[in-house]
């Protein structure tokens, strides 16, 4: 072998993704692919009328949930929206009790008083899903504000859509954490629609601008790309628990299912085309795959066998859910005060 | 003013001063902030300015300004602070300075702060105390006027408190603030200059417990917060018409002392509630039902009832005046009630 070969041999060996970097990112897929299929479950529990009311799918922005919550620890906090069953796995609900609170049941995250849209889980820092628009700005910021006068270093992530761009009190609390240095990260997730209204019908200006404008830091990502917003999200997270502020991560996505699991008809607010588009060249399950591969870190049995294991992992966790009792009727009174 | 009948007395072994209520509420709030570092206070004009009322003067300058916090004219946006403060380790305290105004923050108290501890099954807890207030004859006109504490009281998992005396006033708000649960304090813009005894040393009020502010027979009037004062001179113009009355103050709207009001109803066989609210879809309404259904057996007529009249508070001071009972229009009532015209 010459010289040069040897180098260039040498050179291709540092470039080769380490076996921890290998895992890390496959136990991201791992995350992403379990909020793929948890939706996917969901979906078939309401088409086959074994889940009460409706559901929002985060079907298709898998990777701004799992990069963002990959940046935060534990005791970190997050709100999240009515499309929250994604940021409440990501940041480590288990599917289990998460099936349990869709299904109404006694061994949901909330004893089954909050179901889909309101999934909260103290325990991961989790401070509920919120079915207001909106709605987590407040208390995500208020976590963050308590956390500086607790002298904490946790961070908070307020998880929104870009309809959350239309509600004022966002930008009440945009200002205030921007002139008191409040821990929080503004994490907008741009799939294109409020509810079945394209946002360019809704939304003036920009969005980045929004941010610009109260003074706080802000980035945009592409939202399908995990190994982008988890990189985003690092940056984030490390200047906010360093002291430096309020941050807003403008997030470009797109949700595979309609508004809500019933929303089926679609066509007379977008075109079938445009889904096959995002479906087939964004996909964030596909990119992180096929970088992973082309890294010679993973191979398709690889895949296979997380498949696998996720698959019967959910399925599991919605058997329990539908084998586990419903709340007793005492309940209904119960946790209005504390 | 008369000496609350059942309350003041009980503190012994220590002095009483007398003290305005604006005062005692100062008092309450400095002495909170001194036992618990979670407590704080944001608010428009909080910290120097002590609030347009005066009320917080001279906090900002023990406590400093980390924990009396100006803040910007953004009243959903601090109640939402508070609301996710309250639920991460600290006890907040929103001041939102005119009654009004809370319609602003209607999403944090009702969406938010009232539904939080039961949507996640007991699990999440939200300490916060929104100070506000109520009440007109101020001539400040439609939208500095209001009393809007029946819609704070229509909704399940806020506790509504309305202290008409400066003991009250103390002794409710340590309550306040050291409840699990979200409280909408309701100040009377007129009554803060109103004195009182109140005693040294630390005490708290519990809540749900009436206090009958005069002791009676004739007839019983139930009255709330700016009300009290109204119902007390009233009964001093019905004794000397030989009506006896007496005056039920429920304190907290939410949780309700239903059963005081009831068997003063059963014991003088009539009733008048009085509240500055407006009367339509009320308090009022809620307490007379309440009233009827315990004591109906006993009752020598139907429960009357008088709020402030269903229109925008009028600015002119001729016109507001007419919008409020009075102690006149009370004895009106009472005498009605008691056969006497």
């Amino acid at each position: 072998m010459s010289q040069a070969k040897a180098s260039k041999a040498g050179k291709e060996a540092e470039e080769k993704l380490s076996q921890g970097e290998a895992d890390r990112w496959l136990a991201l897929y791992e995350q992403m692919l379990t909020i793929r299929i948890f939706e996917e479950h969901v979906n078939q529990l309401y088409i086959t009328a074994k889940m009460p009311g409706l559901a929002h799918l985060y079907t298709g922005e898998e990777a701004i949930a799992v990069g963002v919550c990959a940046a935060l620890r534990r005791d970190d906090y997050i709100t999240s929206t009515h499309r929250g069953h994604g940021h409440c796995l990501a940041k480590g609900a288990s599917v289990d009790r998460m099936f349990a609170e869709l299904l109404g049941k006694a061994a949901g995250y909330c004893k089954g008083k909050g179901g889909s849209m309101h999934i909260a889980d103290q325990d991961t820092g989790n401070l509920g899903a919120n079915a207001i628009v909106g709605g987590g700005a407040g208390l995500a910021t208020g976590a963050a504000m308590s956390s500086k006068m607790r002298g904490s270093d946790q961070v908070a992530v307020c998880f929104f859509g870009d309809g959350a761009l239309g509600q004022g009190v966002l930008y009440e609390l945009m200002n205030m954490a921007a002139l008191w240095k409040y821990p929080v990260i503004y994490v907008c997730e741009n799939n294109y629609y409020n509810e079945y209204t394209h946002n360019s019908e809704t939304t003036a200006g920009s969005m980045l601008g929004r941010a610009e404008a109260f003074g706080v830091y802000g980035e945009m990502v592409d939202g399908q790309d995990v190994r982008a917003v988890e990189a985003a999200a690092q940056r984030l997270v490390a200047r906010a628990r360093k002291g430096e502020g309020p941050a807003f991560l403008l997030c470009d996505t797109y949700r595979y299912h309609g508004h809500h699991v019933g929303d089926v008809s679609r066509s007379y607010y977008r075109s079938k085309e445009e889904e096959e588009a995002w479906k087939a060249n964004r996909d964030p399950l596909k990119i992180l795959r096929g970088w992973l591969i082309e890294q010679g870190a993973a191979s398709a049995e690889t895949f296979a066998q997380i498949e696998q294991r996720v698959e019967a992992q959910v399925s599991a966790g919605e058997q329990f859910a539908l084998d586990a009792p419903y709340p007793d009727p005492s309940e209904v009174a119960q946790d209005v005060y504390a | 003013m008369s000496m609350p009948s059942t309350t003041i007395s009980q503190q012994s072994g220590q002095g009483v001063r007398e003290m305005t209520l604006g005062k005692a509420i100062n008092e309450a709030l400095a002495e909170e902030l001194r036992r618990d570092p979670r407590v704080f206070i944001m608010g428009e004009d909080v910290a120097e300015a002590g609030t347009p009322f005066k009320v917080l003067s001279g906090l900002v300058e023990e406590f400093g300004p980390a924990r009396i916090i100006d803040s910007p004219i953004s009243e959903a946006g601090i109640t939402g602070l508070g609301v996710g403060g309250a639920m991460t380790g600290m006890r907040p305290i929103i001041d939102l300075m005119f009654g009004d105004f809370i319609a602003l923050a209607m999403d944090q108290i009702v969406n938010q702060a009232a539904k939080i501890h039961y949507m996640s099954g007991g699990k999440l807890k939200v300490p916060l105390v929104v100070r506000t207030t109520l009440g007109a004859t101020r001539r400040t006109a439609a939208q500095h006027s209001q009393s809007l504490h029946a819609w704070v009281s229509h909704i399940p998992g806020l506790k509504v408190v309305l202290p008409s005396t400066p003991y009250d006033a103390k002794g409710l708000l340590k309550t306040a603030i050291r409840d699990d649960n979200p409280v909408v304090f309701f100040e009377d813009k007129m009554m803060y200059q109103l004195k009182g005894p109140v005693p040294e040393g630390d005490y708290s009020i519990p809540f749900g417990v009436a206090d009958i502010k005069r002791v009676g027979s004739d007839v019983t009037i139930v009255a709330t917060s700016s009300m009290v004062q109204v119902a007390l001179a009233a009964a001093e113009i019905l004794e000397k018409l030989d009506i006896s009355a007496e005056i039920v103050d429920p304190r907290t709207m939410y949780p309700l002392d239903k059963e005081t009001m009831i068997a003063s109803a059963k014991k003088t066989s009539r009733a008048i509630v009085i509240d500055e609210g407006y009367e339509r879809y009320g308090v009022t309404a809620e307490l007379a039902a309440d009233i009827a259904e315990g004591a109906f057996y006993y009752l020598d007529a139907p429960v009357k009832r008088l709020g402030a009249m269903d229109v925008p508070v009028p600015f002119s001071p001729v016109l507001e005046d007419l919008t409020v009972p009075t102690p006149a229009s009370v004895v009106e009532v009472a005498k009605t009630l008691c056969g006497r015209v």
